[in-house]
Formats: C-alpha cells, sequence, structure tokens
C-alpha cells in the first residue's frame, strides 16, 4: 500500500473513530504567525522536496541545516549575557562577575541617553541615567567600563545604533589604550538604524543620512576592524514590538537587503563586506515554528545574496545570528515560571542553530535583573549545553517532517512580504510609509485581543492565577547614580582644552558635510576628549533631527 | 528645535456620544484620553495597544507619540481638553517623570486632569507616584478592559457607559 492510500485509510478508520469518541480542542490549531498547524504530518508534505537544494549539508549553502559542518560538536555557542546599569564601575563589576562564572562573550547595554547621543548632564537625560544601561559619555566612561577586561580575547557585542560611530571610536580607542590591536578585536556593533524607526526608537537622524553612518562604519570596519562585525540586522525589537514570526523573518531580511543595496551604493563589493552581516534575532514560545523560523531565515537569506546580489563567496550568503529569548513573554505574575519559558525558548534558538544566545532573567517583567537571577538564565545555557545533549548533532529536526513543513511555508510568506515591501520601493520607503510600524501594531493589538478572550493562555495571567506575595529583591538604580554620573562628566569637562575640542568637532562636521567617512574624524574626537553629547550635536547640525510621523 | 504640539494619531473613530457628568444638561461628550510617552523610552507596543482598546471602547483616544517632554504632554494635554493623561515607560524612569506631568498639569491650572501610569513599575514604586498625584498604575499583565473600565469608573460615567 502506498503512502497516500495508507492515510485514506488511517483517516477513515483510526482517526474518524477518535475523532467521533474525543473532538479535538480547537476547530483549527496555529502558529503565531496564522500558519495552519495540521493533526500529522507525514513524507506526503515534504514530498517536491529536493534534498540538496532546499537543506544540502552544514556549512554550505543555502544552510538551512546550520553555518558551520560541525556546528555544537565543535564549540558551543557564545553564551553572552546583555548587561549594563548604572555607572561604567558598576557595570565593569557584572562583567567581571559574568566572566568569573563562565561567559563567554560580553554584551553592552547602554542607558538611552547614551543611546540618543545625549551627554548624562543633559536635560532630557533626567531620571534616565544609568536605567536601562550603562551610562556612557566620554572616553573615561568607557575606559572604566572595560578595565581589566581582556579585549584581545572577549567577543564584545554593543547595542547602539544611532550612536555607533561614537561608541566604536571608544572601543577602538580603549582597546589601543590596553595595547591591543584594533585588527584583532572581535565582536559586533549593531548599528542597525531602519528597525529603531520601525520599533525600536533611538533614532536620531533622519532615514537618509543614517544609512550613509552606517556604510562608513561597514568600510571603517572592513579597514580597522576586520574582524568585527559592523552590524546586527534585528529582527529581534521588531518582534518584541507585536510582530509575528512571519514578520519578523521578512521585515528584517528586507532592512538586509537595504544595507546590502546601499553599502553597494556607497562603492563596496558585495563579497568585500557581506560576510561580516550577522543578525539578531528573538526566540518566542512556539517552539516549533521558532526553531522552523531560524532555518527559514537562513535558507531564504542565502537565495536573497545569490540570486539578487550575485554573492560569490558562501561566507557572503552565510546568515550567522544572535538570539535572545523573548522579552515580551515574561510575566510579572508569578516570576518563577519565566525561568521555565525561558528554558525552552533558549532551547528553540540552540535547535535553531544560533552562534550566540542571551538568556533573560525571571524577573525583567519588573526591573533589570539581579545577580542571582541573571545566574539562573546563564546556568539554563549551560544545563541546555552539557546535558541536554541537544548540540551533539547538527540541526537535530532537520527532517521532522512538521518542522521541515514549517520552514517552507514561513520562508514562502516571508517572501511574499519581502515582494510587497520591494513594491513599495523597499525598506527605508517602507518604513518612511510607515508601512511596517501598522503591521507590527496589527499583530500587537490582535495579539493582547486574544489573550483578553483566553483563545491564546498565558499560565499565571489569564488562566491558573494565583495569590502572590510580592516579588523578592529587584535591582533598584538610585538616584545617586546620575549625580555621580554628572560629577564625573563634570570633571572631565573642566580637564580638556575648549580649543582641541572646537577643532575635532568642525573635523566631525566637516566630514559628516561631504562624502569623507565620518568615523575616522569621530575616532579624533573621541580621542582628544570630546564627548558623546557634543559628537552628537555635531552631526545633529549636519544631518538634522528625524521627527516620528 | 521644539514643536507647537505633539504629533496627533490620525485615525480616530467617529465621535460616540455619551451622557456628560452634568446629568442633566444636554451636553453630551466623549471621554478624552491622552496616552503619553514620556521620556526617551521607545517601547510603544503597550501604549499603542491601550490607545487603540480605549478608541474601540468608545473613548476619544490622543496618542503622543515616542520621545516626549514632561512640558510637551502637559500642555498637549490642556490644548485638546482632555480628561485623561496615561503615562507609558519602560525604562525605569517613571519616578521622575510622571510626578512632573502632574506638578506641568497644576502649573498648568490642569489639575483636575486625572492621570494614571504603567509599564515596567514594581509594585514598591506604586505608593510614592500615588502620593505625586498618579490615581492608577497599572502593572504588567494588565488587560485593556480593566483600564477601559477604571477609566469609565473615574469619568463618572459608570461602567456601562
Amino acid at each position: 500500500m502506498d503512502l497516500e492510500a495508507g492515510l485514506q485509510r488511517w483517516e477513515a478508520g483510526p482517526l474518524k473513530a477518535s475523532l467521533e469518541r474525543l473532538p479535538e480542542r480547537k476547530a483549527r490549531f496555529e502558529t503565531s504567525s496564522g500558519i495552519e498547524v495540521r493533526r500529522l504530518y507525514t513524507p506526503l508534505e515534504a514530498a517536491s522536496a529536493d534534498y540538496l537544494d532546499e537543506l544540502g549539508f552544514p556549512g554550505e549553502p543555502p544552510f538551512t541545516r546550520g553555518v558551520q559542518p560541525t556546528m555544537y560538536r565543535g564549540r558551543y555557542w557564545t553564551m553572552r549575557q546583555y548587561a549594563g546599569f548604572a555607572t561604567a564601575e558598576e557595570t565593569n563589576r557584572r562583567y567581571r562577575y559574568l566572566l568569573q562564572h563562565g561567559q563567554t562573550g560580553l554584551s553592552v547595554a547602554f542607558d538611552l541617553p547614551t543611546q540618543i547621543g545625549y551627554d548624562s548632564d543633559h536635560p532630557l537625560a533626567r531620571g534616565e541615567v544609568g536605567k536601562v544601561g550603562v551610562a556612557v559619555s566620554s572616553l573615561r566612561d568607557a575606559e572604566t567600563l572595560f578595565d581589566g577586561i581582556p579585549l584581545g580575547e572577549v567577543s564584545t557585542s554593543m547595542t547602539i545604533n544611532s550612536t555607533a560611530a561614537i561608541l566604536l571610536a571608544m572601543y577602538a580607542a580603549v582597546a589601543e589604550g590596553h595595547g591591543v590591536k584594533t585588527e584583532s578585536l572581535q565582536g559586533t556593533i549593531q548599528n542597525d538604524i531602519l528597525k529603531e524607526y520601525a520599533a525600536r526608537g533611538t533614532y536620531i537622524f533622519p532615514p537618509r543620512p543614517s544609512m550613509r553612518v552606517v556604510t562608513d562604519l561597514f568600510a571603517f570596519c572592513r579597514e580597522r576592524m576586520p574582524r568585527f562585525n559592523p552590524i546586527s540586522i534585528s529582527g529581534y525589537h521588531i518582534r518584541e514590538a507585536g510582530a509575528t514570526a512571519v514578520q519578523e523573518v521578512a521585515f528584517t531580511l528586507a532592512n538586509g537587503i537595504a544595507y546590502v543595496e546601499a553599502a553597494l551604493a556607497a562603492g563596496l563589493d558585495v563579497d568585500g563586506f557581506a560576510g561580516r552581516l550577522s543578525f539578531f534575532f528573538n526566540s518566542h514560545s512556539n517552539f516549533l515554528e521558532e526553531v522552523a523560523k531560524f532555518r527559514a531565515c537562513r535558507r531564504l537569506w542565502a537565495q536573497i545574496m545569490i540570486e539578487r546580489f550575485q554573492a560569490k563567496r558562501p561566507e557572503s550568503c552565510m546568515l550567522r545570528f544572535h538570539t535572545q529569548t523573548a522579552g515580551c513573554t515574561l510575566t510579572a505574575a508569578q516570576p518563577d515560571n519565566n525561568v521555565v519559558r525561558v528554558a525552552f525558548q533558549a532551547l528553540a534558538a540552540v535547535l535553531g542553530g544560533t552562534q550566540s544566545l542571551h538568556t533573560n532573567s525571571r524577573d525583567e517583567a519588573l526591573a533589570l535583573p539581579t545577580e542571582e537571577s541573571v545566574r539562573i538564565a546563564l546556568r539554563t545555557q549551560q544545563i541546555i549545553a552539557h546535558e541536554s545533549g541537544a548540540a551533539d548533532t547538527v540541526d537535530p529536526l532537520g527532517g521532522s517532517y512538521c518542522v521541515e513543513s514549517l520552514t517552507d511555508e514561513i520562508e514562502a510568506r516571508a517572501r511574499e512580504y519581502i515582494d510587497k515591501i520591494d513594491g513599495m520601493g523597499g525598506a527605508v520607503a517602507a518604513i518612511e510609509a510607515g508601512y511596517m510600524q501598522s503591521e507590527i501594531a496589527e499583530s500587537a493589538y490582535r495579539h493582547q485581543r486574544e489573550v483578553e478572550s483566553r483563545d491564546r493562555v498565558v499560565v499565571g495571567v489569564n488562566q491558573f492565577q494565583a495569590a502572590e506575595k510580592p516579588p523578592r529583591r529587584l535591582l533598584r538604580i538610585r538616584p545617586e547614580v546620575e549625580r555621580r554620573q554628572r560629577g564625573r562628566l563634570a570633571s572631565h569637562r573642566r580637564r580638556r582644552s575648549g580649543d582641541a575640542i572646537a577643532s575635532v568637532l568642525s573635523g566631525v562636521k566637516k566630514a559628516a558635510a561631504g562624502t569623507d567617512n565620518v568615523v575616522f574624524p569621530i575616532m579624533e574626537a573621541v580621542k582628544a576628549g570630546a564627548t558623546l553629547g557634543e559628537i552628537s550635536d555635531a552631526l545633529r547640525e549636519v544631518f538634522g533631527e528625524y521627527k516620528e510621523r | 528645535m521644539k514643536r507647537k504640539r505633539p504629533p496627533l494619531m490620525k485615525r480616530r473613530l467617529p465621535p460616540r456620544l455619551l451622557p456628560s457628568p452634568r446629568g442633566r444638561e444636554v451636553t453630551w461628550r466623549q471621554v478624552r484620553v491622552l496616552i503619553a510617552k514620556p521620556g526617551l523610552d521607545g517601547h510603544d507596543r503597550g501604549a499603542k495597544v491601550v490607545a487603540r482598546a480605549l478608541r474601540d471602547a468608545g473613548m476619544e483616544v490622543i496618542y503622543t507619540g515616542i520621545r516626549q517632554t514632561a512640558d510637551a504632554i502637559a500642555s498637549a494635554a490642556v490644548q485638546e481638553g482632555v480628561d485623561f493623561v496615561g503615562l507609558s515607560c519602560l525604562s525605569g524612569a517613571h519616578a521622575h517623570l510622571f510626578p512632573e506631568v502632574v506638578r506641568l498639569l497644576k502649573a498648568r491650572g490642569a489639575g483636575s486632569v486625572k492621570v494614571f501610569g504603567g509599564g515596567i513599575i514594581p509594585a514598591s514604586d506604586v505608593p510614592a507616584l500615588r502620593k505625586a498625584g498618579i490615581l492608577k498604575v497599572f502593572p504588567p499583565g494588565s488587560s485593556t478592559q480593566d483600564i477601559a473600565d477604571w477609566v469609565r469608573k473615574e469619568s463618572g460615567r459608570g461602567k456601562k457607559a
């Protein structure tokens, strides 16, 4: 009997009888993206698949099964906890703590003034200094932040976008001060401005001049920091803002296309920079959909790079990514349950082939995490790595009828979105028209409705609630932090020569107004002691400021 | 450069008339709510969802967009003649920014505008916010239904109005 006939027999016999006895829980099962989840997947769903074309071998295009031939059998993913709060001194202590507990890479969280180009003593920084990350206003703060950290050995990721050039220049200057050559530095700057307009909000300049700074950074890194990823094209925040898995893939890759086009337009050669593009995704709660999402992303990006941009080197088509578990799924109610959520999300990222991972801490629906909570989050990764066995074979879920079918479906739906965005004139135009923003807001609202109608169960929130004691100890950023940081900055300002600062800032303005790479004069300015706010103001003067529509 | 007034969300529902709190007077007016994002925080998912839910509940809602100063929010509240200001902040700056909005509303003679808030706000911060004039803080996980019910109740129009 062939498969089709066998399936018909099963449906008419055992299945029918079972459904009559016990109907299914829902009429239709679906993923976050509205993809119907079937009762049973069989080889029939994968009948048309050509193994070599669509899956292939790990380490070779289209990279569906992973970007390295041996994946985690060679080396585990980088365990990289995003951390930063209060002053450089306190954050430096947290970094040392994390490295001491087996973390293998740093990830810097900056406070909002630093991300938006305001010094800690700016009026708009009031109340925000050191809150969501560390305050860095000058090279002096950066020196304190990385004091005693072996920058030649660790890789450092920095979540910084509109002020990425300034922070990268500070990082390079600190390394030089440690006697480490910039050529040997490893890490990533986020430098993904498009998703700031679409979802995250830390933009300063309008999109077009911002894109120019992005490509200046590509060129700078290629010349001075060739082992550094000059961008991390991020779906994470798009997903946090409410997007579905398919929207996360589609909008992120559409942004990726825009960066490649901008770099090509700036005269860079595709195989010269594309291998250094890196990505950043969310790992959400629908386990199978997430695993499929990561696989679909890799395949789709490889196809885009080959078909659209005629990339020749395999590295240029290789989608390498960092993953963070989904902050928006953390609940304030029964916070210990978050440990379990994070573990499943982290496992999905590992089964999806991530290159590095941040696991959220249980208390983050209420505050920045305490040391104890961060340690549990790090231990979660270590348990997956060392105890679960999931890291011992490449792409363990490859070939699962269900996961392969979801992978195909996510890829097809993301492609449709990308075609639509192409039709609008690309990602920059789509964002300027508010298209991505409204699609994301629509999904966010639908999600909320589903939670409130209990079509979507959130354990501890709309079902299985319990009376609780107020949460344990939370991390608090005291108001003294802001005062202390202002004091540090004031003493820094007193120690500089005004003339030297004016001269380096005019160098920044000149480059910004012309076509010279703006990162080199920014590096000069940083070394001369100009502050982040001063350099940002110089650029504001030339580029103008963006206002939300 | 300072804008005169923050951009307003374009899409509004057609007015649905509600009896005014003055009872027999035949003035009919919707509850007007300003949803605002003070400070530098860009997390606007919650603010947008709440704005839309209140609008779907029949209120007139104006959303300021992200990165507004307390001053811009207070002046928008006065210009738009709102009954409520709902503040959303996920960056931890609520302790400074929320009371600042209340203070500036009073300074503009709009002390009767009712201020509520939400975001990443630990329960231990709530008493100080209450004392500073924030009438209600909705913790993470609050339903939009609860928020709409609270606004209706405070507007004196009853749960069903």
